[in-house]
């Protein structure tokens, strides 16, 4: 699914530009639950932001199902973030003055899906995350874990083909980090989707089939945890 | 989606929208109000020419000249030397009369739909006893004689002059729908019509009638002639303007000593429009006279009316365009900082697969909906505003020294200088619909310049970018 060939990524010009990534080689095959760990400003979500098509690498080549995503137009891009990619994140973000359900259709906006259709497909991904009796709750009445668990529904009712988590645990307590990672890997396992975890935290990790390591914008480590 | 996402966000920013919407609101009101006052004051403007010519009359014709100006009064044989009681009539100072056949070539002109010739005079009364000199070595004379005798010693009596000014307008009989009388209305008696050309008859204002305490079927004598008196009128007009006294053309031009004469033509455009496009055709045919129109005149006149149209122009128009521009830049300003602050958001939404053009248009949508707002409120302040003024309806003056005509009313008897006169008009700011179109457009405008910039800045965010505010 992903191929990744000597990925570089640098911001800024000059002396003052910084190197998040300096050469990464990474296969991802589909279907993979794959957990990327790393001290924090060692290139990890960097890294998720080239997968999601969210940004173009300075050097090298991410391909996408055979596509180089550096050399897409941004008009395909969006499509491509639309259709087939999953976004959950350290901090929800969610819209604070959107009900539970509103957000979750905001993820078919970008798909064109109207009206009754959008609220059915919303309502069924937060039956599916435990969330059906929260639909009109606006986030801000929400828990942390109901929170993320709105932003795993909205991630996962595109139907997509790839979910990128972003320390999804990281704003959580143990037992609600516990919760939001089973639900992970039960989804994973349910809908047979790509899984990209990035993490700093072990016990998440350790639910991944495969950990991959990455310091100073480099994979050191690319032996399968399981 | 769009406007539940829309107005969730507005009631979110509540406050910020609340300054927005009032920022323009204050803007646009005031534009709405000066605009309506602006309006008001071409008005009055109109008023006072349609008070001076008739409320038909879009443009008036005069002639510069030396004019007859004031006369000397001589004291007729066989009367009392020192008691005098004389009528004088004349045209203005600066005023020429013409040949009333310019009439004809003046109604010809493109864009001229009607023109008729009068003759605007000043009729001053000479009343009371002359001064007397006592000259030291016996002799006596009064002002009127010369050539006295070299005195060793000269006694001045003082006399007890009076001196009435009245204006007297000589009005083409055959046409009263337009000239002096069409801005008048019949109080007592009627007006004058065709069959009045050559009749010695007279229509009066009602205040000079009243003053002179003269009534229809009283006689009115100038200069030796009865004039019957078969109608008082008065201003239709909101202007106090008109004439004192109007008689048939030729009568005027009897007492002038102006047969064959005018001194003004009363000229209608065939529309509002065409004015200024007639007033040059005018010229065109006759390039000797002076063509005035309203906007003419209200350069020459003085007086709060004065003040009011430059109150007006000047500092309401740039107080308006000043609180609009504010309100626009406050609310670029705060829409650009609103965007800044849902960086996160925005990011997200783009993420997901939100195209650009979508976000763009959500940031627009919202500062448009606050722009109708901000609109509607300033719309509905201005209108209020503008009925405050046309209740009050204030008084305003309009003054005009050594104007185009020498017609007057009591007013000019009261100034100092009898051939100016001043005309007081009520001031009014209407409301129209393409004022209000006007101030909608302005409105929406207003918000869709916050809106641009404000989705400029959104569509430079890049998910990514928004991503790293909290990744």
């Amino acid at each position: 699914m992903y191929e990744l060939d000597d990925v570089r990524k640098r911001y800024g010009n000059g002396k003052g530009g910084v190197d998040a990534l300096t050469g990464v080689d990474l296969t991802i095959p589909a279907g993979e639950f794959l957990a990327i760990q790393g001290p924090t400003g060692q290139g990890k979500s960097t890294l998720l932001q080239l997968l999601g098509a969210m940004d173009r690498p300075t050097a090298g080549r991410v391909a996408y199902d055979g596509h180089d995503l550096g050399g897409l137009s941004e008009r395909e891009l969006t499509r491509l973030r639309a259709r087939a990619f999953g976004f959950v994140f350290q901090t929800f973000n969610l819209i604070p003055t959107l009900t539970a359900g509103e957000n979750v259709e905001t993820a078919l906006v970008g798909l064109g899906v109207h009206g009754s259709q959008r609220r059915a497909r919303a309502a069924a991904a937060l039956a599916e995350v435990g969330l059906d009796h929260r639909t009109r709750h606006l986030p801000g009445e929400l828990s942390g874990g109901e929170q993320q668990r709105t932003a795993i529904a909205r991630a996962l009712v595109k139907e997509p083909r790839v979910i990128l988590a972003d320390e999804p645990t990281g704003n959580l307590d143990q037992d609600t980090r516990d919760e939001i990672v089973g639900l992970l890997e039960s989804l994973w396992k349910t809908h047979g989707v790509t899984l990209v975890v990035v993490t700093h935290d072990d016990t998440v990790a350790s639910r991944a089939p495969r950990r991959m390591r990455l310091e100073a914008g480099r994979m050191v480590d690319g032996a399968a945890a399981a | 989606m769009f406007f539940r996402y829309l107005s969730r966000e507005l009631r979110r920013r509540s406050r910020q929208a609340f300054v927005v919407s009032l920022g323009l609101a204050v803007g646009i009101a005031l534009v709405v109000a000066v605009s309506a006052m602006a309006s008001g004051v071409e008005q009055a403007q109109g008023d006072v020419l349609h008070s001076l010519y008739g409320v038909a009359t879009d443009i008036t014709v005069t002639r510069s000249g030396a004019g007859q100006g004031p006369a000397g009064f001589r004291v007729g044989a066989g009367e009392d030397p020192q008691r005098i009681s004389r009528d004088q009539v004349m045209t203005g100072p600066g005023q020429a009369p013409f040949d009333a056949s310019e009439v004809d070539e003046i109604a010809g002109a493109d864009g001229v739909a009607d023109a008729v010739g009068g003759l605007e005079l000043t009729l001053i009364h000479l009343n009371g006893k002359l001064p007397t000199f006592d000259l030291g070595q016996g002799g006596s004379t009064t002002g009127t004689n010369a050539a006295p005798q070299a005195p060793q010693s000269v006694a001045v009596t003082p006399g007890q002059l009076r001196v009435a000014t009245s204006s007297l307008t000589g009005v083409d009989t055959s046409n009263t729908n337009l000239g002096p009388l069409a801005g008048t209305r019949v109080t007592s008696g009627r007006s004058l019509d065709t069959g009045d050309a050559k009749e010695p008859v007279a229509v009066l204002d009602a205040d000079y009638a009243a003053q002179k305490d003269l009534a229809v079927g009283d006689t009115l004598t100038i200069r030796g002639t009865d004039f019957r008196v078969v109608g008082i009128v008065e201003a239709s007009a909101q202007g106090s303007g008109g004439s004192d006294i109007y008689l048939p053309l030729a009568e005027a031009q009897t007492l002038a000593g102006l047969k064959g004469q005018i001194d003004t033509v009363y000229v209608k455009a065939t529309s509002s429009q065409t004015i200024a496009a007639a007033k040059r055709a005018i010229q065109k045919v006759d390039p000797d006279a002076t063509v005035t129109t309203s906007s003419d005149l209200a350069k020459q006149v003085t007086g709060s009316l004065s003040s009011a149209a430059n109150l007006a122009s000047k500092l309401g128009s740039w107080l308006s365009i000043a609180a609009l521009a504010t309100a626009i830049v406050l609310a670029t300003l705060l829409t650009l900082a609103a965007v800044g602050r849902r960086t996160r958001e925005i990011g997200t939404l783009k993420a997901l697969g939100w195209r650009t053009r979508r976000v763009v248009g959500q940031v627009m949508g919202e500062t448009l909906v606050l722009g109708a707002i901000g609109g509607a409120i300033g719309i509905a302040l201005g209108v209020a505003g503008a009925w405050v003024v046309t209740k009050v309806a204030p008084s305003l003056t309009a003054t005009i020294a050594n104007g185009p005509t020498l017609a007057g009313s009591g007013g000019a008897a009261a100034g100092g200088d009898p051939f100016s006169r001043t005309i007081s008009v009520a001031l009014h700011a209407p409301i129209s619909g393409s004022l209000v179109a006007a101030a909608v457009g302005l409105a929406l405008a207003g918000g869709l310049v916050a809106g641009l910039f404000g989705g400029w800045r959104a569509a430079r965010m890049r998910p990514a970018d928004a991503m790293r505010q909290v990744v």
